[in-house]
C-alpha cells in the first residue's frame, strides 16, 4: 500500500511536468490516470520507498551524475572512432563479472551504466552475477575486469540504493 | 543569447553522434558489436538534440518535455539493448568469428558460440 501512494505522487508529479499548466480538467484526469498506473504497476515499484525522501541519498546520486556524463561521452568517442577507423579495431568477447549490490533497483542501474559507458553491454543478469559483451577485451579475469569496469560504479550506486 | 548558441553546438553534436552511430550499424560484423554502436552513440545523440532543443527553449512547456524525453530515452535505451542481446544470446546467434572469449555459451550452454571463419553471422 505504502508503495503505490508513493508510485501515485511521482506519477502525478511527471503529469503535471508533462503537461505544464494547471487548468483542473487536467488535473482531474492526471489524478485519475496516476491512480489507475498505481493500482496496475504499484507492486513494481522500488522496496523501500521510503528511501526517496532521504536527503543523502539524493546528494549521492549529483555526485555521480557528472561521473557518469563524463564516462559515458568517452565512451561514445570511443565507439565513434572504433567506427570511422579503416581497420575496424574490434576483439570482441563476453566476460562475466560478479556484482555486490544486493537490491534489485541498484543492480538495474549498475547494468544500465555499464551499457552506456566504455565499450561495454550487459547481456545477461544471473543472480549476482552479470554477463557483459566488451567490444575490446583487456583482461579476461573476473576480479580484474570488475577493477576497470564496475568499480567507480557501484562505490556510488552503493551510496545512493542501499 | 549563449543559451541559444549552446544549444545548437547541442544540436549540431548530437547530429553527427546518431550518424555516426547509422555507420557503426551498417559496418560491424555482428549483432552483439552493431548493438553497442546502435544504442551508445545513438543515446547521447538524441539526448543532445533533446538538450539542445531545452537550451533553446528554456524553462516552459516545450523545454521540460524535452528534459524528460532525455531522461526517458537515457534509462529505456540500455534496457531495450538488453532485452535484445540476452533473446538472441539465449536463441543462439553466434559471436564474430574473431571474438575472444564466450564466458556466457560456456557457463549456461557448454559451448562457445563463436562462430567459424567462413560462416555467416
Amino acid at each position: 500500500m505504502n508503495r503505490k501512494i508513493i508510485f501515485f505522487l511521482v506519477a502525478l508529479i511527471l503529469w503535471f511536468l508533462f503537461t505544464f499548466n494547471l487548468n483542473y480538467d487536467e488535473i482531474i484526469v492526471g489524478i485519475f490516470v496516476s491512480l489507475l498506473s498505481a493500482f496496475i504497476f504499484g507492486g513494481y515499484f522500488i522496496e523501500k520507498p521510503i528511501k526517496i525522501f532521504q536527503i543523502h541519498r539524493w546528494f549521492w546520486l549529483l555526485v555521480y551524475i557528472p561521473i557518469f556524463a563524463y564516462k559515458c561521452i568517452e565512451a561514445n568517442l570511443d565507439v565513434a572512432l572504433r567506427v570511422l577507423h579503416p581497420g575496424m579495431p574490434l576483439k570482441p568477447g563476453i566476460i562475466k563479472i560478479k556484482t555486490s549490490l544486493k537490491t534489485e533497483i541498484a543492480k538495474t542501474f549498475l547494468a544500465n551504466s555499464i551499457t552506456l559507458t566504455p565499450g561495454t553491454m550487459t547481456c545477461e543478469i544471473d543472480g549476482d552475477t552479470l554477463y557483459i559483451h566488451w567490444i575490446w577485451i583487456k583482461e579476461e579475469e573476473e576480479e580484474k575486469a570488475k577493477k576497470m569496469i564496475a568499480q567507480t560504479f557501484e562505490k556510488y550506486l552503493k551510496r545512493i540504493f542501499e | 543569447m549563449i543559451f541559444y548558441y549552446l544549444g545548437w553546438i547541442s544540436i549540431i553534436f548530437g547530429v553527427i553522434f546518431n550518424l555516426l552511430g547509422a555507420l557503426g550499424l551498417v559496418k560491424f560484423p555482428d549483432l552483439y558489436n552493431r548493438m553497442q554502436a546502435s544504442t551508445k552513440c545513438v543515446t547521447i545523440g538524441t539526448c543532445g538534440i533533446m538538450l539542445g532543443i531545452f537550451f533553446i527553449r528554456g524553462f516552459n512547456q516545450m523545454g521540460i518535455k524535452a528534459l524528460i524525453c532525455a531522461l526517458f530515452i537515457l534509462f529505456t535505451m540500455p534496457v531495450a539493448a538488453h532485452a535484445l542481446s540476452r533473446g538472441s544470446l539465449l536463441f543462439g546467434t553466434k559471436l564474430w568469428h574473431k571474438s575472444v572469449i564466450d564466458k556466457f555459451g560456456e557457463d549456461k550452454k557448454g559451448y562457445s558460440q563463436i562462430s567459424k571463419e567462413d560462416e555467416a553471422t
